[in-house]
């Protein structure tokens, strides 16, 4: 099963399960079925709980928090993530706010799903990864998609933990199958992180911890590094991103000689270095050499493909940032 | 022998008068307690607007949502009447609406909810009214002339046009936002703009109580029952600052606007009602000031 299918699974069961659960969004009814045909069937199937709105994203944003504000479950689609910009208000000032501003504390049910991340030629701004301006908002959880991890569990924890979530959906992904795309490796999950070795993931050389949309690059990278080099790399995929919960972790994290943290965000203030911060606050005095970064460019992202490679982080970037941490001299 | 319809119409504006000083001793003994330095922060009082939320509450029934905004005093205690939370939460005392974290422009209790960021509500405002749609309550939100500089008000009445919300706007127009006069700051009119949406608009005047209510009531009523929007805009008058000794009007300008305080101050009643609403207010700021500090459970 594609990924795509896998997402619009897990919403035709949120909405089933739950009758109280709506989901809005620019063209998202059928036979459309969303830009990127993750809404397919919903609105044929819910036709009151599914809604097409204007171009409105702070109007919907505010309108689903509303519905949350009353108990119901909102699921906002923004249709590129870069769009969420427009509804940053609604979500940081009022949505994640009313968590705890009212002294007590109030469930807000609420999922913002940001279609994210380049590589598709979009340009600059159709293919950002803003995960960064939202980490670190008091009564905000930022989730990232992952073909490791199933989007009904995904989904089901988000509501669970009844506070606003925004859900970032690598676009890459959604035409991607569910599962380990690499025979070289195997998988086990630690809490909600997806864990990807070739064996002893607690001996690794090296451990690359990346979001879901950029997992597939590091096993790339890994293969290589395996084949070509002897490394062997340990990949943690975690499903939540913030708050990112390091302890559970530690004992992958203690035996590797380097960590390195990937994500596509351009470079500056970047989720990795939240990561990196925990990482060392814990390891400090075990640690051989600093956590490295690795992500893409200080840059706008060019439409062009030949330009687009060179600011995107790609598979190269995190085989040479493990080859860099791993460098003794 | 008085008849008891009679009865009713006088206990109704003895009820009103009270709440309307109430609002106004409340705001006017927060004004005292900023200029002695005993309160944390800033507010905005509602002085000379006070009539707006004494007019629309007998038309709110409890099952209806209200947004309030940052100048939202008079809504709140024209709501649940407890002046006593309400500045515990002001003070951050014991008894605080919201433990004190939310002070004076959040607050939250059963369905009132007021919040700080201008035009924000509106949207908001729009979902609590699709979640009603259909059961005879509405959404109500107070905003001001300024919120209507914010996108968002715009997304929020073109949705609910498209969809028939249960949503009331009630708009404070003052003709000042903070410091800037309305016609600095809005072109054209704020009926144009929501006739723009096909919504209803209905502008107010009058102070008089018993007018508002005859005018407004079977409006509301028909939010109710037809599922529609309608802009209610009250031409009101703020007398006081925008939050703390920050007007910049000649003092003589503001004297001279209409206050329903100097209208009704000759009305049977009124002065003995004014000296009881003075007394509650300045034996409640007495009380709550005496409490120990309201505690949160996030930062014990």
């Amino acid at each position: 099963m594609r990924v795509a299918e896998n997402l619009n699974s897990a919403l035709h069961e949120l909405l089933a399960r739950d009758p109280k659960a709506y989901l809005l969004g620019e063209d998202v009814l059928d036979p459309y079925g969303g830009a990127f045909k993750i809404t397919r069937g919903l609105s044929t199937r819910f036709p009151d709980r599914v809604l097409a709105t204007p171009i409105s994203e702070s109007g919907i944003t505010g309108l689903a928090a509303g519905l949350a504000l009353c108990g119901d479950t909102a699921v906002v689609e923004i249709m590129f993530g870069d769009f969420a910009a427009l509804a940053f208000d609604q979500i940081t000032n009022f949505a994640a706010k009313s968590v705890t501003m009212y002294g007590a504390r109030v469930p807000m049910r609420l999922i913002v799903r940001c279609p994210t991340g380049g590589g598709r030629g979009y340009g600059p701004t159709h293919s950002q990864s803003l995960q960064k301006h939202f980490i670190g908002v008091p009564g905000l959880a930022v989730y990232e998609m992952s073909a490791l991890h199933d989007n009904h569990t995904v989904l089901a924890a988000m509501v669970e933990s009844a506070q606003p979530c925004v859900f970032f959906e690598d676009k890459v992904l959604y035409t991607r199958q569910m599962r380990l795309s690499d025979d070289l490796f195997v998988s086990d999950m630690v809490g909600d992180v997806a864990r990807v070795y070739v064996d002893e993931p607690e001996r690794a050389d090296c451990v690359i911890i990346a979001p879901g949309g950029v997992a597939d690059r590091a096993l790339v990278a890994m293969r290589r590094l395996f084949l070509e080099r002897e490394l062997a790399c340990c990949l943690l995929v975690p499903s939540r991103l913030y708050p990112f919960d390091v302890e559970p972790l530690l004992p992958t994290l203690r035996g590797a000689r380097g960590v390195v943290v990937a994500e596509e965000s351009t470079a500056g203030g970047t989720w990795g270095a939240e990561v990196a911060h925990q990482i060392h606050h814990h390891l400090w005095s075990g640690l051989r050499r600093p956590v490295a970064l690795a992500h893409s460019a200080d840059s706008v992202i060019p439409t062009a493909a030949h330009l687009e490679r060179r600011v995107l982080l790609q598979e190269s970037t995190i085989h040479a940032s493990v080859l860099k941490v791993l460098d003794d001299r | 022998m008085t008849a008891p319809a009679e009865v009713a119409t006088v206990s109704r504006e003895r009820a009103d008068l009270d709440l309307l000083l109430l609002i106004r001793h409340f705001e006017l003994a927060l004004l005292d307690l900023f200029a002695r330095g005993e309160l944390n922060g800033t507010t905005h009082t509602c002085l000379g607007q006070e009539y707006v939320p004494v007019a629309l509450t007998p038309l709110l029934v409890a099952e209806d949502h209200v947004f309030s905004n940052h100048r939202g005093h008079g809504h709140y205690l024209a709501r649940f009447r407890d002046p006593e939370g309400l500045l515990a939460e002001i003070m951050g005392r014991e008894g605080a609406v919201c433990s004190g974290v939310g002070g004076s422009q959040h607050i939250l209790r059963d369905r009132y909810l007021s919040t700080g960021v201008q035009g924000e509500s509106l949207p908001v405002a729009a979902g609590a009214a699709l979640h009603l749609r259909g059961s005879g309550a509405l959404a109500c939100v107070y905003i001001g002339d300024g919120t209507w500089g914010e996108g968002s008000v715009y997304e929020a009445l073109n949705l609910a046009s498209l969809w028939n919300l249960p949503l009331l706007v009630v708009v404070e127009n003052n003709g000042i936002a903070q410091s800037t006069p309305i016609a600095r700051q809005l072109a054209g009119t704020i009926r144009d703009r929501a006739h723009a949406f096909a919504i209803r608009h209905h502008e107010i005047t009058s102070t008089h109580i018993p007018d508002i209510r005859a005018q407004i009531g079977p409006l509301i009523e028909s939010v109710r029952t037809d599922s529609r929007p309608l802009v209610l805009e009250f031409a009101t008058h703020r007398l006081g600052p925008h939050s703390k000794g920050d007007d910049t009007r000649p003092a003589s300008l503001v004297r001279g606007l209409p206050d329903w305080y100097r209208d009704l101050s000759g009305a049977d009643g009124f002065t003995e009602a004014d000296r009881a609403a003075r007394e509650l207010v300045a034996g409640i700021v007495r009380e709550v000031a005496a409490r120990p500090l309201s505690r949160w459970s996030a930062c014990a």
